[in-house]
């Protein structure tokens, strides 16, 4: 079953690291990257920039109207995402415990919507 | 449908294993059949059955299995039928029917993992915690839905809502239903023994309302936690066992006949129940013994140290300061370090447990908190100071909501205008 795994962090958090200490966490991620795919759980991911360039947009009534930034102001940011293929939930949750932001900020962990109709 | 002697004991022996097996074979059932409400169904549909059948053929060697294999065989049927109407239905029958898991006759192993299974998933921390409360009570308590929204406060719709929102989640988002591993197993338990608790709160000292106890949830609790240790002798389940136990040996002294409060100074300790503080103490020791202990048997810990005083002025609150000591450092909360300036008083005189009050309050916690003030309102009265007594009693007033709590803190009160 797929899960998609939402990153959030602290974008201050993480732009007050040292050098030293941002090569680390990226290290980190490398390392679990490899390890979910080796395991057979990876199916896609992708580091976000920076909310700053963040765009969000609305069409109501046919008219666009698009603001800078993220839908809502928050105290930790959507950084990054993986999409994931895991057994159940507990299995999902154990994956995504290893994501390094979990340590600093929390990953949101939730099902796709399955919409195959059955034979 | 005559009714003669056999088919009465028949019957006698199906209420029987009801109220015996019914809860374990509902949580086999929930595995086999992988679906809360299907099981639901089979179980009663089993039942029922038994009620024709063990009339004419006699109560079963195994009332277990044969319940099992008949509520599986019934799902599979009604599954069946549903399929000539929805093909997405007609897959899982065949799946269910091939299922080499399901158990022969005689088998009934795994139904004790079974259970454990069931009380886990229903407390799995994804469901929102008044969910698992919910979900537990139903369907490892076996409460009806009213029953649960009595206890609660709450509206039978809402509660309903609230089982069946709980169990989409663990559909949708495929919360297993297994024992979770041993590396996860703390954390798991810790929400388990939550869950527990909180119920045995609520019937402990109703969060709001008339009365101060609601007496069938307590005991609900505590069957819960007897049969979780049964299952699962873990300290914490130990500790948190005993703190119920404990809890409960003095419910009888906590209201006066008239249902006011009486103080734990005030309580009269010949009617404290001596066989559930004995309980409660050895299971106390054991999970001490253990070194693996937690914040559960630290409660108890302190609670058997009052209970096995014989009366207030004998209780040893050094015991008691070095006991909140330890649980502060496993559990640091501004509430247990309330409960220990609370002691820190009793041992070292009310200044210095005002000191402590007042450094949580000067940080800005607990300041909603009706017993913060209740505390500081007492510890002012016994060191004289009326006017700062006055005005925390009144701060306690506007945030209490129990109404015998209420009535202390008035007479309290009273007190102090009264004069010296």
């Amino acid at each position: 079953m797929k899960y998609l795994c939402l990153i959030y962090d602290e974008e201050q958090k993480l732009g007050g690291m040292s050098q030293s200490e941002s090569d680390a966490f990226m290290g980190e991620y490398s390392a679990f990257t490899d390890a979910i795919r080796e395991s057979g759980h990876y199916l896609g991911g992708e580091a976000l920039q920076s909310v700053q360039t963040a765009t969000t947009l609305r069409v109501r009534n046919g008219r666009l109207s698009a603001t800078d930034g993220p839908y809502a102001e928050t105290k930790e940011q959507l950084g990054g995402f993986y999409l994931i293929e895991a057994r159940d939930l507990n299995d999902a949750i154990q994956v995504a415990a290893k994501i390094p932001s979990a340590r600093l900020g929390c990953i949101e962990v939730r099902p796709i919507m399955n919409f195959e109709q059955p034979e | 449908m005559s009714s003669d002697a056999p088919t009465e004991r028949a019957r006698d022996a199906v209420e029987a294993v009801y109220r015996a097996e019914s809860r374990r074979v509902l949580a086999t059932l929930i595995r086999l059949l992988v679906d809360f409400d299907l099981a639901e169904e089979a179980l009663h549909d089993a039942f029922t059955a038994a009620v024709e059948r063990w009339p004419r053929d006699g109560v079963p060697a195994n009332p277990r299995a044969w319940l099992v294999s008949t509520g599986r065989f019934k799902a599979i049927d009604a599954l069946r039928r549903r399929a000539r109407f929805d093909k997405s239905v007609s897959e899982l029958a065949l799946r269910l029917e091939a299922d080499t898991a399901a158990p022969a006759l005689g088998e009934t192993d795994g139904v004790e993992d079974d259970q454990l299974r069931l009380i886990f998933t229903c407390c799995h921390p994804a469901l929102p915690a008044d969910a698992r409360i919910a979900l537990t009570l139903r369907e490892v308590c076996g409460l009806t839905t009213e029953e649960i929204a009595r206890a609660f406060l709450t509206a039978p719709p809402t509660l309903a809502q609230r089982i069946v929102r709980a169990k989409a989640k663990i559909r949708d988002a495929r919360i297993p239903y297994q024992v979770p591993e041993r590396a996860d197993l703390p954390d798991r338990l810790d929400s388990v023994l939550h869950v527990v608790y909180l119920v045995f709160n609520e019937g402990y000292s109703a969060s709001s309302g008339v009365s101060l106890t609601r007496h069938d949830l307590s005991s609900e609790a505590i069957r819960l936690g007897r049969l979780l240790l049964e299952l699962l002798p873990e300290p914490e389940a130990m500790g948190l066992l005993a703190l119920m136990l404990l809890h409960e040996a003095r419910r009888p002294t906590r209201t006066s006949p008239a249902g006011e409060l009486v103080l734990l100074a005030d309580q009269d300790r010949s009617r404290w129940d001596r066989e559930l503080i004995t309980e409660g103490a050895a299971l106390v020791e054991r999970a001490l013994a253990s070194r693996r202990f937690g914040p559960y048997t630290l409660q108890a810990a302190i609670a058997a140290v009052h209970a096995q005083a014989t009366s207030a002025e004998a209780t040893d609150w050094a015991q008691i300061v070095g006991l909140y000591a330890v649980l502060l450092r496993a559990e640091p909360s501004p509430v247990v370090e309330l409960n220990r300036a609370a002691a820190v008083a009793m041992r070292d005189g009310p200044a210095a447990g005002l000191a402590l009050v007042d450094a949580i309050l000067a940080r800005g916690e607990l300041g909603d908190y009706h017993l913060a003030h209740a505390a500081r309102a007492d510890l002012c009265r016994r060191l004289g100071r009326s006017e700062e007594a006055r005005a925390s009693y009144e701060r306690a007033l506007a945030l209490v909501r129990q109404e015998p709590e209420r009535r202390f803190l008035e007479r309290r009160l009273a007190e102090l205008a009264a004069g010296p």
